[in-house]
């Protein structure tokens, strides 16, 4: 026998979806049309590279570049799952994408600008070779070009698995931001969502002209697992969120999804050379 | 010669410990003058070199760690001692603090007036507490920056010693920008208009490390490592456990030790330690240091700013492009 109030509930599967927020049902083509947020109360959920790309960049503007950039398993890296090299296989055929990073020429709003967007979904954004080269790539693009350049970070760091190579694009794309800067008049507008962290947010992502991010997203160097197994306390709540990061003076806005492409806009209003 | 106290060393120095405490023992009777002992010591000598050379030929990768963590190995602190002159520690960020995991000093090594950046560990269990086992806040990488913009605006070159097992992962840390303060140095350090020299001395932690780890020339001494994450952590994550097998394999996988970094490019310099690791001759390892740097001061001097830059940048822009880019899927030998 089905109580009346579980009938209310029978959802057709693959139409809705309990919004991890506010708990509420909510459909599916509605979160698509608020850019993958819950139209209830906000919340923002992840994208992965190229749906970040479809939400910024005007329609049909973005032209992939360094798309056949991508990592190899060059130590012969075996953890306790299998090689590194069998799990790029894997993630890649299951991704669209070559790697954790996504980068071209696109518009915003009309304006010209290399955009780029790091992949959560694979292998957690982690940054190895091909990620510190594709980022370094869009600067170096940006900065030949005579053009902005827009990063969305997502990442939980570094790529265990390339080693001390991995290590090493936080140097390489931290030379890039610093190159750009110096040669160029154009901003680098990096922006930070859920979550950012580790080697990501201690090197390019960390060095915009402008440090957008948004709401709620987590963002710091150190883990809370890590931080709270050093200290052995609970750590506060809110802590290392958008908003905690802005109190304390590392994020100059906090943008909700759906006033990103007006503020970008805006900043290349206000920023960009007045030809 | 061995400053090691007994039962101070790790378990697989105990062949070596034995071997130069028959040694001591043989030497002491021969300084009592009833026997004439030196054919034996003589023997012994050998021996004992000829056990350290087995122990240190089928060394580990974690035993390599073990030996960068040593508890009687030389520190940043004993470094600056025995190589600099004219020592003037410097303190500060003028921002927020002084953070003591970053030791700043200007002296004088060999006939190159220098700025010398590194982490302190802390030689005693005290400072060992207040330095935060080498783990610097973020003043302390802001800290470093400052002595690293003065030395630029006198044209010296910059020596950072790099000894950490990462930046410090607290609240306090995170509040204040760790991420920002690394991520700055890293930047600001590709630009910094004199010589850099960067020596792994110890453990070369992550991101804490290459907070003060952009140079034209990365050295590292031998049985030092340099690693995107420790082996603990890095076992932790991918083999779901940190014990001390998993630990052991993670730190294998991770190709850390030194004669890897130079295969992979990561590090341009190997400085050789004497015979049993640094710990067993501080003098010698403290020359073997010195002379590398001055070597590479000597030639870096000689070039260009614009040319250091653009090689600079190169340097770290193409690390890694040969491995990747080659047909094979690994590197033999790697």
């Amino acid at each position: 026998m089905a109580w009346p109030f579980r009938r209310k509930r029978e959802m057709p599967e693959g139409l809705w979806k309990v919004c991890s927020g506010c708990d509420k049902y909510v459909y599916k083509q509605q979160i698509e049309e608020a850019l993958n947020c819950c139209p209830e109360c906000g919340e923002h959920f992840p994208l992965s590279g190229y749906p970040r790309i479809d939400v910024t960049a005007d329609p049909d503007s973005f032209d992939e570049i360094a798309s056949d950039v991508i990592s190899k398993d060059v130590l012969g890296f075996v953890d306790g799952k299998g090689p590194y090299a069998k799990k790029l296989k894997k993630t890649r055929a299951k991704s669209r994408a070559s790697d954790a990073c996504v980068v071209g020429r696109a518009r915003i709003d009309g304006v010209a600008t290399i955009l780029g967007a790091l992949d959560f979904s694979f292998m957690g954004g982690s940054m190895g070779y091909a990620v510190g080269e594709k980022v370094a790539i869009a600067l170096e693009t940006a900065l030949a070009e005579e053009l902005p350049c827009v990063i969305f970070s997502a990442s939980g760091g570094a790529r265990m698995h390339e080693g001390a190579l991995s290590l090493m694009q936080m140097a390489k794309t931290s030379a890039a931001v610093h190159r750009f800067k110096e040669r160029g008049r154009w901003p680098f507008i990096s922006v930070l969502t859920h979550p950012t962290t580790g080697g990501v947010t201690a090197s390019f992502s960390a060095l915009g002209d402008i440090t957008l991010a948004e709401p709620k997203a987590l963002i710091g160097f150190a883990g809370p697992r890590v931080i709270e197994n050093t200290i052995r306390q609970e750590l506060p709540e809110g802590f290392q969120r958008s908003e905690f990061l802005m109190e304390k003076g590392y994020i100059d806005r906090i943008v909700p999804r759906n006033e990103m492409r007006e503020t970008l806009s805006k900043l290349f209003t206000l920023l960009l050379p007045i030809s | 010669m061995a400053r090691s106290k007994p039962g101070s060393g790790l378990p697989f120095e105990k062949p070596i410990a034995e071997a130069l405490e028959r040694l001591a023992k043989l030497r002491a009777k021969h300084e009592d003058g009833k026997l004439d002992l030196s054919e034996e010591i003589a023997a012994a000598e050998l021996d004992a070199q000829r056990v350290t050379r087995e122990v240190f030929d089928s060394l580990t990768a974690i035993d390599r760690v073990k030996l960068a963590r040593h508890p009687d190995r030389p520190l940043v602190a004993d470094y600056v001692k025995a190589m600099a002159e004219d020592v003037v520690e410097l303190h500060g960020d003028r921002g927020c603090a002084d953070d003591p995991a970053i030791l700043t000093a200007l002296c004088r090594i060999g006939t190159h007036r220098v700025m010398v950046i590194g982490h302190r560990k802390g030689a005693d269990v005290k400072e060992k507490m207040v330095c935060r086992f080498g783990m610097p806040n973020p003043e302390g990488y802001r800290k470093a920056m400052l002595k690293m913009r003065l030395a630029e605006r006198f044209g010296l070159p910059i020596i950072c010693l790099v000894d950490t097992p990462g930046a410090y992962p607290g609240i306090g840390a995170e509040e204040r920008g760790q991420a920002w303060a690394i991520a700055e140095n890293i930047q600001n350090m590709t630009g910094l208009r004199v010589p850099v020299v960067v020596a792994v001395v110890g453990e070369g932690g992550s991101g804490g490390a290459l907070g003060i780890g952009i140079g034209d020339r990365v050295l590292v001494m031998e049985n030092a490592y340099y690693s995107v994450i420790t082996p603990e952590g890095c076992a932790a994550i991918l083999w779901k456990n940190a014990d001390a097998e998993s630990t052991a394999e993670a730190a294998t996988q991770l190709k850390l030790t030194a004669e890897h970094l130079l295969r992979l490019g990561i590090v341009d310099e190997i400085v050789s330690e004497p015979l049993g690791g640094a710990h067993r001759d501080r003098a010698a390892a403290a020359g073997s240091l010195s002379a590398a740097i001055c070597r590479a001061l000597d030639e870096l001097t000689r070039v260009p700013t614009d040319v250091l830059l653009e090689h600079r940048y190169q340097k770290f822009r193409s690390i890694g492009r040969h491995l990747m880019e080659t047909t094979t899927a690994s590197v033999p030998g790697v």
